[in-house]
């Protein structure tokens, strides 16, 4: 192999000295920086959210169990919910966004590096408010905070107040990156980037930005009428006041629908960009996944109510929030049978965040089946409020996102740092991660089913004992798989293989440059001919050059 | 550089056919076992596992109804998970990346994409066909199997509307307002002319064979009632009445047993001990039910009169000092 071919360089020249140091970090307005602080904020949260589930399974591991109380039971389960959407999966899209989407459409940086830089430090202090409440009192009254209980009268104590500050603070942050995205993808894209060859990822943050701000500026309203209420006797919410209760959950839903896809769709750009890359296959159907992530964001702002089919509701309100629902499955199976049909015929390499992917789509196309009996609201009676709907949105968002969020980082990391992860331990934490994922959840159908309601800190249930046993073992196989995953990211940091420009002979711009990227990303943005430049690149370079750059199946891509 | 690519010849349709026909009739006995296979699982489930695969009922019509519902759902559901799953992992393994092996470029198939658009569409049309077909089962009370008098009466037929409606007009009923509150339910029995008033606290008793109708009420934070066997949830919203219904099966109790006991617990967080704000619902044969609302009124009454009394006392007390 001594004719390794010579590419074309990419030299990054530098302008003024680069700052080292920790105090670059907290001044950096570099995309790629914030990314990461971004990214490791994050797994932060991930593992106190991953423990605090621990700590709820603990407590459900045996009946009557007396490991918690029932004020620390509801406050730990109210944190995890707050911290798995608020503090982990919006973040963390904002932070891959953040280090790919420049990289991505061949832009030097985002479009408002300050604000972007602020927007970081909202969301790790929105963050930090909520953890405050660890020192005084958490909050205890659910992720969706229902009034009246959320009102001071039922939850006296300050940390429903820091919910509501992290809710104000983070929410601030995303909507301003939301502006800075839409601000970049707007108008910063590479010559000849049309919307057509947009990658997908870009797409989906595009459409995620968009959402942001239609559902976030919302929720924002309502939590504020909320600390009205609860300082400055207001009486939205107060039903003895003429206030309505009902109020709270349609405007809280009207966000949190929309959320829900907040969180999935870029999961699904994750898994619109690797699976092409992995298949060695062009994605089949661009622009019906593109269209058909626009078609979810559009549904998704109209089926608020399926939340609330148990309150005081006509049959019409009924039954139009069941159709609009049910309508969503229809985009939703043709990115599913898209990404199926891109496997179809490749050349699949198993490679880690191909398995992730995979894990993630079929996954969460379990979650999607148990929404179709979910959006039935004769059905919905009997599930909601059960563990059914606890395994349910687990299979969506744990399914879509999570899965997505590792894929992403497999994926990504050898940009990111210039080295391959490991990938047998990957392999490793992939298979531990999916069975203890359907360990955990699988189950909870059945628990619900059987009618155990959400949200209760102790049963005296037989039936219920060994359900919740499995699924207590099943936390802790996953919680297994994330240690292993967090070992595999601090030993490749140092000791993985050097990656190079572009170790998967991936398709899209980011891996036209170095890895890492030098600070200015690129110091020739390439002309975008289709929507997979780096592969006519890489054929540019077989013409003139006359040297192999084409990817063969079968053989290793990297040499450690 | 040719030498590089010695195995690679187009990946076309025609190179794959001998191994596609044997994988065509796999396919086809896959198709004809599995739904088989499911179909036999579900009936036999409700008897072997019920609450482990099927939602909970026991002769009320709407749970009936429901558990009705869901299984059409599951088999549906079912076949969608097998297809789509199966294809999922069959196109994973099968094409499986080989020395020599070149990935088809496909771009996408206009012709695809409109078959599985019309199709998920077409499916869902036809659940929504059926889940209106059941409605009128689940969300209109039905006729009670027993008269005012506690005698068996006709089957009747159920009508429909907009919002709940009163059962059958003819048809006798119980309506009982629910109120939730911080953390135990409580019942309200219909006031009757020349009677005393009726309530209780948590266990809830009815006749077997009457259809009850409830007004759920909430005097503080959210709750909701839900009695698994009896059909869904309904959420107790303070400010608003919620409706909902059911009817325990003139043969429900069990023989040898003078009552039918159903459990429930409240479904909606409302508070540090939401985990324990628990309901009965007690189906008893008519003539005991009688004897139970008679002694639960005198009873009502004489806590009444001695609460009375104690409250005249002290005031006379508090007006003597």
């Amino acid at each position: 192999m001594a004719t390794i071919p010579a590419r074309p360089q990419i030299i990054a020249h530098e302008v003024t000295r680069p700052q080292r140091g920790w105090v670059s970090w907290l001044t950096t307005t570099d995309h790629k920086k914030i990314g990461i602080l971004y990214l490791a904020t994050v797994l932060v949260f991930f593992v106190i959210g991953g423990v605090e589930a621990l700590l709820l399974r603990v407590q459900l591991g045996a009946p009557d169990n007396t490991f918690l109380t029932p004020e620390k039971y509801n406050q730990i389960f109210t944190l995890h919910g707050t911290t798995m959407i608020f503090l982990v999966i919006v973040p963390v899209w904002a932070g891959f966004a953040n280090y790919f989407l420049p990289l991505m459409i061949g832009a030097r940086d985002v479009a408002f590096p300050r604000l972007n830089a602020w927007s970081y430090w909202m969301f790790l202090f929105g963050g930090l408010a909520l953890y405050a409440s660890l020192f005084f009192t958490p909050p205890e009254a659910g992720w969706f905070s229902y009034v009246p209980l959320s009102l001071k009268e039922y939850t006296p104590s300050n940390g429903q107040d820091a919910w509501i500050y992290m809710v104000h603070l983070t929410g601030l942050s995303s909507i301003l990156g939301a502006i800075n995205f839409i601000a970049t993808i707007h108008n910063m894209r590479a010559p000849g980037m049309g919307w057509g060859r947009m990658p997908l990822f870009v797409w989906t943050i595009l459409i995620y930005a968009y959402l942001i701000i239609l559902a976030l500026t919302s929720l924002a309203a309502t939590v504020t009428m909320l600390l009205l209420d609860r300082n400055f006797g207001t009486e939205f919410f107060d039903p003895t006041e003429g206030g309505s209760a009902l109020l709270w959950q349609h405007l809280f839903w009207f966000f949190g629908h929309p959320e829900v896809y907040i969180l999935v769709l870029p999961a699904f750009g994750v898994f619109s960009e690797i699976l092409p890359v992995f298949a060695r296959k062009p994605i089949f159907g661009y622009k019906a996944i593109a269209a058909a992530t626009a078609g979810i964001a559009f549904l998704g702002m109209l089926v608020w109510a399926h939340h609330m089919f148990a309150t005081p509701m006509s049959t019409v309100v009924l039954a139009f929030f069941m159709l609009s629902s049910f309508l969503i499955a229809v985009p939703t199976g043709v990115k599913i049978f898209n990404w199926v049909a891109t496997l179809w015929r490749g050349t699949v390499e198993f490679r880690v965040p191909l398995l992730y992917s995979v894990g993630g789509i079929a996954t969460f196309l379990m979650g999607g089946i148990t929404g179709i009996f979910l959006a039935v609201f004769p059905v919905d009676w009997q599930l909601t409020d059960t563990y059914f709907v606890v395994a349910h949105f687990h299979y969506t968002a744990f399914g879509a996102s999570a899965f997505a969020m590792v894929a992403a980082l497999y994926y990504w990391f050898p940009k990111m740092t210039g080295r391959m992860m490991s990938e047998g331990l990957g392999k490793i934490s992939f298979w531990l991660f999916l069975i203890g994922f359907h360990l955990t959840f699988l189950i909870q159908h059945s628990a619900g089913l059987d009618g155990m309601p959400r949200r209760i800190y102790e049963y005296s249930n037989d039936d219920w004992t060994i359900m919740n046993q499995i699924s207590t073992i099943g936390a802790f196989v996953i919680a297994l798989s994330v240690l292993l995953t967090i070992i595999n990211v601090v030993r490749s940091l140092k000791r993985g293989p050097v990656a190079g420009p572009d170790p998967w002979k991936a398709n899209t711009l980011e891996w036209f440059t170095t890895s890492p990227p030098p600070e200015n990303n690129f110091d020739v943005v390439p002309r975008v001919r289709s929507v997979e430049p780096m592969k006519d690149i890489r054929r540019q370079i077989e013409r003139q050059t006359g040297a192999p750059q084409r990817f063969e199946s079968g053989k290793p891509m990297v040499r450690a | 550089m040719s030498g590089r690519f010695p195995a690679a010849r187009p990946y076309t349709a025609d190179a794959v056919a001998p191994a596609s026909s044997k994988t065509r009739r796999r396919l086809r006995t896959l198709a004809a076992v599995l739904p088989a296979v499911a179909l036999g699982v579900l009936v036999l489930a409700p008897a072997a596992s019920a609450g482990w695969f099927l939602p909970e009922s026991d002769g009320s019509p709407n749970a009936d109804a429901i558990r009705t519902l869901y299984i059409l759902i599951a088999l549906i559901g079912l076949v969608i998970f097998i297809g789509v799953e199966g294809l999922l992992i069959y196109s994973l393994f099968k094409f499986r990346a080989k020395r020599g092996r070149v990935a088809a470029q496909i771009h996408g198939n206009t012709q695809l994409e409109i078959g599985w658009t019309v199709g998920a569409a077409a499916i869902l049309i036809f659940l929504t066909v059926f889940t209106f077909l059941l409605l009128d089962d689940i969300k209109n009370p039905a006729a009670s199997q027993i008269d005012a008098e506690g005698n068996p009466v006709a089957a009747n037929t159920a009508y429909a509307a907009t919002d709940q409606p009163p059962p059958p007009e003819g048809s006798a009923s119980i309506n009982i307002r629910v109120v939730g509150e911080q953390y135990s339910w409580s019942f309200y029995y219909p006031e009757v002319e020349g009677e005393d008033r009726v309530y209780a606290y948590n266990d809830m008793y009815v006749p077997v064979g009457m259809t009850v109708t409830l007004d759920v009420q909430s005097k503080d934070v959210v709750h909701s009632w839900w009695i698994p066997e009896l059909g869904g949830k309904m959420d107790a919203v303070p400010g608003y009445t919620n409706k909902t219904w059911f009817r325990i099966p003139l043969d429900a109790i069990p023989e040898g047993e003078d009552r039918v006991v159903y459990e429930g617990q409240c479904a909606e967080l409302c508070g540090r001990n939401h985990a324990n704000m628990v309901a009965r619902v007690i189906g008893l044969p008519f003539d005991e039910y009688e004897r139970w609302r008679q002694d639960k009124a005198d009873n009502l009454k004489t806590a009444e009169e001695e609460a009375a009394q104690e409250r005249e006392q002290i005031q006379s007390q508090e007006d003597g000092g």
